[in-house]
C-alpha cells in the first residue's frame, strides 16, 4: 500500500508530459495521477475556507459578541472541517470523503505549527533587524553608556561566551553521551537499566537547577572563581543526557545482521562499533549533537549563576566571569532603557542565526543536506581510500557493467 | 596482529600443510532449556561443497552458527560436544572467539553490505575489524571480488557505496568480504534464499569456484540447490518436541538417489517439508 503510493507521488513529480512521444508516434495513454489535487478540488478547499471564515465571524463577532482570538481560530477550524467533510459528503463515498478529511485536518495543524515557528522566528528578526549592525559582532559593550543610541557597541562579549561555553560543553558532554549510549545499546550489561534510568531521570533537569548544582559544588565548595568553564559544566549536565537518549535510539536502529557481519569476519567488538555501528549511525548522531546543542543554547540561568556578569569580552573560558548570548538578551530586555531593549532583540536574533548555522554545518558534515553541494563532496572525500588504485577509480566514477 | 601475505594464492599459514578439517562430535545445542539439537556428527570434507538440509527449524542454521562461534552470541545459547578444526577444538583449545570466526567465516541469508562502506572498503573490512595488516590492500580487493565473481561488474566503481549494488551483487560483495581474509571454510546460510533465480546460479558458479580454495559448508532449502553445488550431504531433521538431529549424511549423489532411510528420500523428492 505505502509503495504503491509513493511510486504515485513520484509520479507526479515531472510536469506533464507533451502528448506524443518522440519517435514512436502513439499518444502518451492518460496517466492516472491518484494523489494530486485539482483546481476544482483547490477551489473547494478555499471557498470552505473563507465560507466557514465568513459564517464564524458572522456568528462569533456580531451575533454572540464573543472574542479572543484564539477561540476564533478554533471556531474556525472546526467549522472549516464540518463544512469541507459536508462538501466532500456530496461527491464522494464516506471512505473517500474520510480519507480526504483526515488529510485536510493533518495539513492544518501541520500549517499552524509552522506558522507558529515562522510568527516566533520572523518577530524576533523584526525586533531585532533593525538595530543589527556588522559591529554588533566585532565589538563589545564596553563603551556603551545609558544615552547610547541602539546601534551602539555590540554583543561580542556574549557571542565569544556563548560559543566557548557550549564549544566546552560539547567537548564534556559528546564523549559521555556517545560513550553512554554505546554503552546502552551495544554492551548490555546487568548496568544496562539503572543506568538508563539515570539518563532518563537526568534528562528531566532544569538548566537552572544544574546551574546551581554546579554553583555549590564548583563555585562554593572547591572555591573557583565564576567562568566561562563553570556554565559549561553546568550545561553539559542538561546536554550529556539528551545525546545520551537520542544517540541510544539512533545506534538500535542499526541492523543487527551488520553486527552479526562484522564479528562473523573475525571483527572485534570495539571495532565493530567504531567502524561499522557508529558510522552506520552517522547521520543521526549528528542529529543527537545537534539536539543536545539547541537543548543547551538558549539556557540563561548557568551564565546567571555560575557565568557572573561582563560587558567586556573575556576570551578565557577558564578565568573570569564570562558573558553568553541568553544571559544578555535577559538581562538587556529588563532594562528600563528602550535602546538596550533594542539590543537585547538584536542578541536573540544573533542567537537564533547560530543555531541555524549550527544546523545547516551538521547537516553537511552528515551529508543528507547540501545547500551548495558542499557536503556531497565532503562526504566522498573522506569516503575514499587512501589506496592508489581506488583513488584512480574514484575520479572516473560512472560506467556500470 | 597478524600479517597476511595476499599476494600467492592459498598462502595463508594454515594452508601450507594441507586444507584444514572441520569435524563436529557429539554436538548439542540448547537455547535457554530448549535443547534444539542433539548428537550432532559430521565430518566436513575438506575443499568440498557440504549442504546441511532438512526442514525448518530443524537446527541446521544453529548448526552452522555453532561451527563459528556466532551460536554464543545469543545471550541463552549453550551447548555441548566437540567441534575441531585441525583436532584443535574451537570451543575448548587456546582458540579465541575471533580467531576461530577469521579462519571459518560466514555468509548470511540476507546480504548484510556495511551501508558506510565503499565497494572496497567492503571487502577490506575483515581486515580493518579484526585488526590486520594487509601487505597488499589493492591486490586483496581484486583477487576477493575476482573470486566471489564481482570483479568485472565493479572494478570501475570501488569507492561507490556497497549499498547501491542490486541484491545479488551484494550477496556476492559479502561473500568477497568474507573471502578477503583467506578463511580455511566459509559457513553459508541460506545465501541464496533472498536473490532472483540469475543471481543465485551467479552465486552458484561462485561457489563452485572457491571451494577449490575453501571447505565449503551450506544451508539450503532448495533441493536442486543442494543437489547442484554440493559434494557431501547432511540430513537435519526435527520431529515433534525432540530436538534436531542428523537423520543421514554422506556424499549427495548417493543421498538423492539411494538414501538409507526412507524419510531422506522422502524430503528430498519433496514429499514432506
Amino acid at each position: 500500500m505505502t509503495d504503491s503510493r509513493t511510486d504515485l507521488a513520484v509520479a507526479d513529480a515531472p510536469p506533464p508530459a507533451p502528448p506524443a512521444d518522440q519517435g514512436s508516434g502513439k499518444p502518451e495513454p492518460e496517466r492516472i495521477r491518484v494523489r494530486s489535487w485539482s483546481w476544482s478540488e483547490a477551489a473547494e478547499l478555499g471557498g470552505v475556507a473563507l465560507a466557514a471564515l465568513s459564517l464564524v465571524w458572522l456568528v462569533y463577532e456580531q451575533l454572540t459578541g464573543l472574542s479572543g482570538g484564539l477561540g476564533f481560530f478554533l471556531c474556525w477550524f472546526a467549522t472549516f472541517l464540518i463544512m469541507y467533510w459536508i462538501v466532500q459528503r456530496q461527491r464522494h463515498d464516506k471512505m473517500a470523503a474520510r480519507d480526504r478529511l483526515v488529510t485536510v485536518m493533518i495539513g492544518g495543524l501541520a500549517a499552524v505549527i509552522f506558522a507558529a515557528l515562522a510568527v516566533i522566528i520572523g518577530y524576533v528578526i523584526f525586533r531585532g533587524y533593525s538595530t543589527l549592525r556588522l559591529h554588533f559582532f566585532t565589538v563589545d559593550q564596553r563603551h556603551v553608556g545609558p544615552l547610547s543610541p541602539a546601534t551602539a557597541g555590540g554583543g561580542l562579549a556574549a557571542i565569544v561566551g556563548s560559543l566557548e561555553q557550549v564549544g566546552l560543553a560539547l567537548l564534556i558532554s559528546v564523549p559521555l553521551g556517545v560513550g553512554t549510549a554505546v554503552f546502552l545499546s551495544e554492551v548490555k550489561g546487568k548496568l544496562g537499566r539503572p543506568v538508563r534510568i539515570f539518563v532518563e531521570a537526568m534528562n528531566g533537569i532544569p538548566s537552572i537547577l544544574a546551574a546551581i548544582f554546579i554553583y555549590q559544588i564548583w563555585l562554593i565548595e572547591a572555591h573557583n572563581q565564576v567562568s566561562g568553564f563553570a556554565v559549561a559544566m553546568a550545561l553539559s549536565i542538561s546536554m550529556m543526557p539528551t545525546v545520551a537518549r537520542t544517540c541510544e535510539v539512533v545506534l538500535r536502529l542499526v541492523p543487527g545482521g551488520l553486527r552479526e557481519g562484522s564479528l562473523a569476519l573475525g571483527g572485534l567488538e570495539w571495532r565493530m562499533v567504531r567502524n561499522v555501528v557508529l558510522p552506520t549511525a552517522r547521520t543521526g548522531i549528528i542529529t543527537a549533537i545537534v539536539l543536545g546543542i539547541t537543548r543547551v543554547v538558549g539556557a540563561a540561568a548557568p551564565a546567571l549563576i555560575d557565568g557572573g556578569e561582563s560587558n567586556t569580552v573575556n576570551w578565557n573560558p577558564f578565568h573570569g566571569p564570562q558573558d553568553d548570548l541568553p544571559y544578555f538578551v535577559y538581562r538587556l530586555v529588563r532594562e528600563p532603557i528602550k535602546a538596550e531593549n533594542l539590543r537585547a532583540w538584536t542578541g536573540a536574533m544573533v542567537l537564533v542565526g547560530i543555531v541555524l548555522v549550527l544546523f545547516i554545518v551538521a547537516r553537511m558534515f552528515s551529508g543528507t543536506w547540501h545547500p551548495l553541494g558542499w557536503g556531497r563532496g565532503l562526504i566522498d572525500r573522506s569516503r575514499r581510500s587512501r589506496s592508489p588504485l581506488i583513488e584512480t577509480d574514484a575520479t572516473s566514477n560512472g560506467g556500470s557493467s | 596482529m597478524t600479517a597476511i601475505d595476499t599476494t600467492r594464492p592459498g598462502s595463508d599459514a594454515a594452508n601450507k600443510d594441507g586444507p584444514s578439517r572441520l569435524t563436529a562430535h557429539g554436538v548439542h545445542a540448547w537455547f535457554g532449556n530448549h535443547h534444539v539439537l542433539a548428537d550432532v556428527n559430521l565430518d566436513m570434507t575438506p575443499l568440498e561443497v557440504t549442504a546441511l538440509i532438512g526442514p525448518s527449524g530443524c537446527g541446521k542454521s544453529t548448526f552452522l552458527r555453532l561451527l563459528n562461534r556466532m551460536h554464543e552470541l545469543v545471550p541463552s545459547a549453550t551447548l555441548a560436544g566437540h567441534i575441531e578444526l585441525d583436532e584443535v577444538d574451537i570451543y575448548r583449545g587456546d582458540l579465541s572467539a575471533t580467531e576461530v570466526r577469521r579462519r571459518i567465516g560466514m555468509v548470511f541469508q540476507k546480504p548484510n553490505p556495511f551501508p558506510a562502506m565503499s565497494i572496497a572498503q567492503n571487502v577490506l573490512a575483515g581486515a580493518k575489524l579484526g585488526g590486520i595488516k594487509l601487505a597488499d590492500r589493492d591486490a586483496t580487493v581484486e583477487r576477493a571480488l575476482t573470486r566471489a565473481g564481482l570483479w568485472n561488474e565493479v572494478k570501475n566503481r570501488l569507492s561507490m557505496n556497497g549499498g547501491a549494488l542490486s541484491g545479488g551483487q551484494q550477496q556476492r560483495l559479502c561473500i568477497a568480504r568474507a573471502l578477503a581474509i583467506q578463511p580455511e571454510v566459509l559457513l553459508m546460510d541460506e545465501p541464496c534464499s533472498a536473490l532472483d533465480p540469475t543471481s543465485t546460479r551467479r552465486v552458484e558458479e561462485t561457489i563452485g569456484e572457491i571451494c577449490s580454495e575453501v571447505t565449503v559448508v551450506i544451508v539450503t532449502h532448495n533441493m536442486q540447490q543442494a543437489f547442484r553445488v554440493s559434494q557431501q550431504c547432511a540430513f537435519f531433521l526435527a520431529t515433534e518436541g525432540e530436538p534436531g538431529h542428523i537423520v543421514e549424511s554422506g556424499p549427495t549423489e548417493k543421498m538423492f538417489s539411494e538414501p538409507d532411510d526412507q524419510r531422506t528420500l522422502d524430503y528430498v523428492n519433496g514429499r514432506f517439508g
